[in-house]
């Protein structure tokens, strides 16, 4: 069954680079096209990756979290506005304020975590239920205090909008990124870095400590965990907290590494097809990056078609289409959850609420 | 007499104390920004009710949330999430859309309004169930949950749909240059109810869906069909109920009830399919249903309140300058309330009583 996922996330990949690799031919060599995708790729999966995380993360310890959506969405507002006030009001410089909109974001994630582990875990609600109520409880305060702080009576900024600080500037990796062709490849934002970083350091947390061993045998069998000592409520509250950084430092991707702006509903997704990555990978920190890149590279796909437009051949028009090629990241969750591609097992106490022996 | 009256208003005290602590929480928000919570909310009930401007316009407001509300809550009731009400209903406005203007046409000739209205909601009800049929087929084959295809399949809809308005379904008018399909035939109009009033006939049609619902789920063979596989799908399994296919018949009513809301809108109201014309239905829809636990009657209920809110916020907004934006805060904080049912209980010290509403199980239910 693995092989036939990683069969499928390599075929999909080698397709669509293919195609753009055939459009482009004649303007661009096709090494520099495979590169130029697989740099937008790596970039463009970011919160894919993120996202992944955070499920993984809330619930290999039993919580499904699906407002990672909501949490991104949150986290990308309330970072850009921190950096935009830090620069315009406190007068701070833009990378220093770009960093405390990070810090930021990532707060806002962990503290709708809280809230998310505080329904779940506390009130015992239905987890579908309670992630749904942070995704429309984003849209809201976010359209809210877009509205309001930028250009209600009580602007922040006296009805002014004052100039976002930028994105964050590209790291190069010592000798990668000045190697020839590819080097675009290992010139990447922070962010998308992080994101990378954090696959494999998910990945020791879960598979290699005492706490990952501990999460996972809440996530699995709580009773049993409860019977060995463990406090499975503390356990919960703390992997969804972390997941809800993780999501909210997906949602700094939105708004200070790819565009200086923000805008309602920005997250368009990203943290739904983020939770079909994590279901794909089989809820593993690698699988959910495979998964998350096939996912980037179909945006890729679309960003750098777009370049080659006027060289798409006339019956394939269709190419032309945004909404068309948009589709491919929708259609491909759903082939993924048809099954045909295999199915993968959640961890067996996920999305059940604990309620200690005795107390009901 | 106190029992009976008790049996009839005890259902309606935590939704009433979760919209109440809602609205405070609001008010606090409106103080926050600025804004004086009082004037606020009384400019949204002279908005909403102030007028029989204003009540035509707080019941054109419902029928789409009654009909997306019903949506969403028969799928609660057979034990599934449909949170594609949105992509459902754009699929039944479009499918409307071609009903009103290019069905005459391709079948040469003009349709008697007595045929051409019911076949236009009838094909915008077909167009949402099959594309709900489809998450349905996919839960039944392979257990993939229903959120994650529903939404999917709602970007998936905005996707084609933006493509059909924007290409082979465009408005081709000469001076058009907006994302509209032409104008439906007049034959193919949901009359209004009172002369000179935008209310029309979709209302207490989407009152009648409501009585549909109820008594579909409460006296029907089938309708007991959906409530055990919702419950408890094993049971279910074991009382000889083929579970894969009341999912996918139930996910395929449920669409076809936002079909009929997208269908509505673009006959009676809009006269055409525009890019954008939903305001989010089928979204608030899922707060709709659950704020009326998933029962039809309190569905309607829930769905009048919330339109109330929405066509009252222009006023509002217009009045005290808070934004229209705070109705989403509140809408998502009520919410909230009827989700952490416990916590309220806990604020207001009321007992628990009753069974509790059982929606989903995590990916594997």
């Amino acid at each position: 069954m693995v092989y036939r996922r990683y069969a499928f996330i390599a075929v999909v990949v080698s397709v669509l680079v293919l195609v753009v690799v055939l459009v482009g031919a004649s303007q661009v060599p096709p090494l520099t096209i495979v590169a130029s995708m697989a740099a937008t790729t790596l970039a463009v999966a970011t919160p894919l990756t993120l996202g992944a995380l955070s499920g993984v993360f809330c619930e290999r310890s039993g919580v499904v979290n699906l407002g990672i959506e909501g949490m991104m969405l949150a986290a990308a507002f309330s970072g850009w506005f921190g950096s935009i006030y830090a620069s315009a009001v406190l007068g701070i410089p833009p990378l220093p304020s770009l960093l405390l909109g990070v810090v930021i974001a990532v707060a806002t994630g962990a503290l709708l975590g809280l809230l998310l582990a505080a329904l779940a875990v506390t009130y015992s609600v239905d987890q579908i239920l309670a992630g749904t109520v942070i995704n429309l409880l984003a849209v809201g305060l976010t359209g809210f205090f877009n509205r309001q702080l930028f250009f209600g009576p009580a602007s922040a900024f006296g009805g002014q909008v004052p100039h976002a600080p930028g994105v964050l500037p590209r790291l190069h990796v010592p000798l990668l990124a000045d190697l020839p062709v590819v080097g675009p490849v290992f010139e990447q934002q922070p962010i998308a870095v992080a994101a990378v970083v954090l696959v494999g350091l998910t990945h020791l947390v879960l598979f290699r400590t005492r706490w990952g061993l501990r999460a996972r045998a809440v996530g699995e069998h709580p009773r049993a965990a409860a019977t060995v000592g463990i406090d499975v409520v503390r356990v919960r509250y703390v992997n969804v907290v972390i997941g809800g950084a993780i999501a909210g430092l997906g949602g700094a991707y939105f708004t200070l590494e790819s565009v200086p702006s923000f805008e309602p509903m920005m997250t368009n997704g990203r943290g739904f097809i983020s939770l079909a990555a994590m279901i794909f990978g089989d809820w593993t920190p690698f699988g959910s990056w495979a998964a998350a890149l096939v996912f980037g590279a179909a945006q890729a796909f679309q960003i750098n078609l777009q370049l080659f437009r006027d060289q798409i051949p006339p019956s394939w028009s269709f190419l032309q289409q945004s909404s068309v090629v948009g589709l491919v990241p929708y259609l491909l969750t759903l082939l993924i959850l048809t099954g045909v591609i295999g199915k993968t097992t959640p961890p067996a106490a996920d999305g059940q609420p604990y309620e200690p022996e005795g107390r009901r | 007499m106190r029992d009976k009256l008790n049996r009839l208003f005890a259902p309606l005290l935590l939704p009433a104390l979760s919209v109440f602590t809602a609205m405070v929480l609001g008010g606090v928000l409106i103080a926050l920004a600025g804004g004086n919570p009082l004037e606020a909310y009384a400019g949204m009930l002279e908005g909403a009710f102030g007028s029989p401007r204003a009540v035509s316009e707080t019941l054109v407001w419902a029928t789409p949330y009654i009909l997306a509300g019903l949506s969403v809550s028969l799928a609660f009731r057979g034990g599934l999430f449909n949170i594609g009400a949105e992509g459902q209903l754009a699929f039944g406005a479009l499918s409307a859309a071609w009903a009103g203007h290019w069905l005459p046409r391709l079948v040469g000739g003009g349709l008697p309004a007595a045929l051409h209205v019911p076949l236009t909601l009838l094909l915008g009800a077909l167009a949402g169930g099959l594309w709900a049929a489809v998450p349905g087929w996919i839960k039944a084959r392979a257990g993939g949950h229903e959120v994650i295809s529903t939404i999917m399949l709602n970007y998936v809809a905005l996707n084609v749909v933006s493509f059909l308005l924007n290409g082979p379904m465009k408005d081709p008018t000469a001076a058009n240059v907006l994302s509209r399909t032409p104008l439906i035939d007049e034959s193919a109009r949901v009359p209004a109810l009172v002369d000179g009033f935008r209310l029309h006939w979709g209302f207490p049609l989407a009152l009648l869906a409501a009585a549909l619902v109820g008594w579909v789920l409460q006296r029907t063979a089938f309708g007991f069909e959906i409530r055990t596989a919702g419950q408890s799908p094993d049971a279910a399994r074991y009382a000889g109920v083929r579970v894969g296919r009341t999912v996918i018949v139930t996910m395929a009513l449920s669409g076809g009830l936002a079909g009929v809301a997208g269908a509505i809108e673009v006959s009676a109201l809009h006269h055409r399919h525009e890019l954008g014309f939903s305001q989010g239905y089928g979204f608030d829809a899922i707060a709709i249903a659950l704020l009326g636990k998933a029962h039809p009657g309190g569905t309607v209920l829930a769905a009048l309140l919330f339109s109330a809110m929405r066509s009252g916020a222009t006023r509002m907004q217009y009045l005290t300058q808070v934004p229209i934006d705070v109705i989403s805060v509140i809408q998502a904080l009520i919410l909230l309330f009827v989700a952490a049912d416990t916590l309220v209980r806990r604020i207001y010290r009321v007992r628990a009583r009753g069974e509790r509403l059982v929606l989903t199980r995590g990916w594997g239910g």
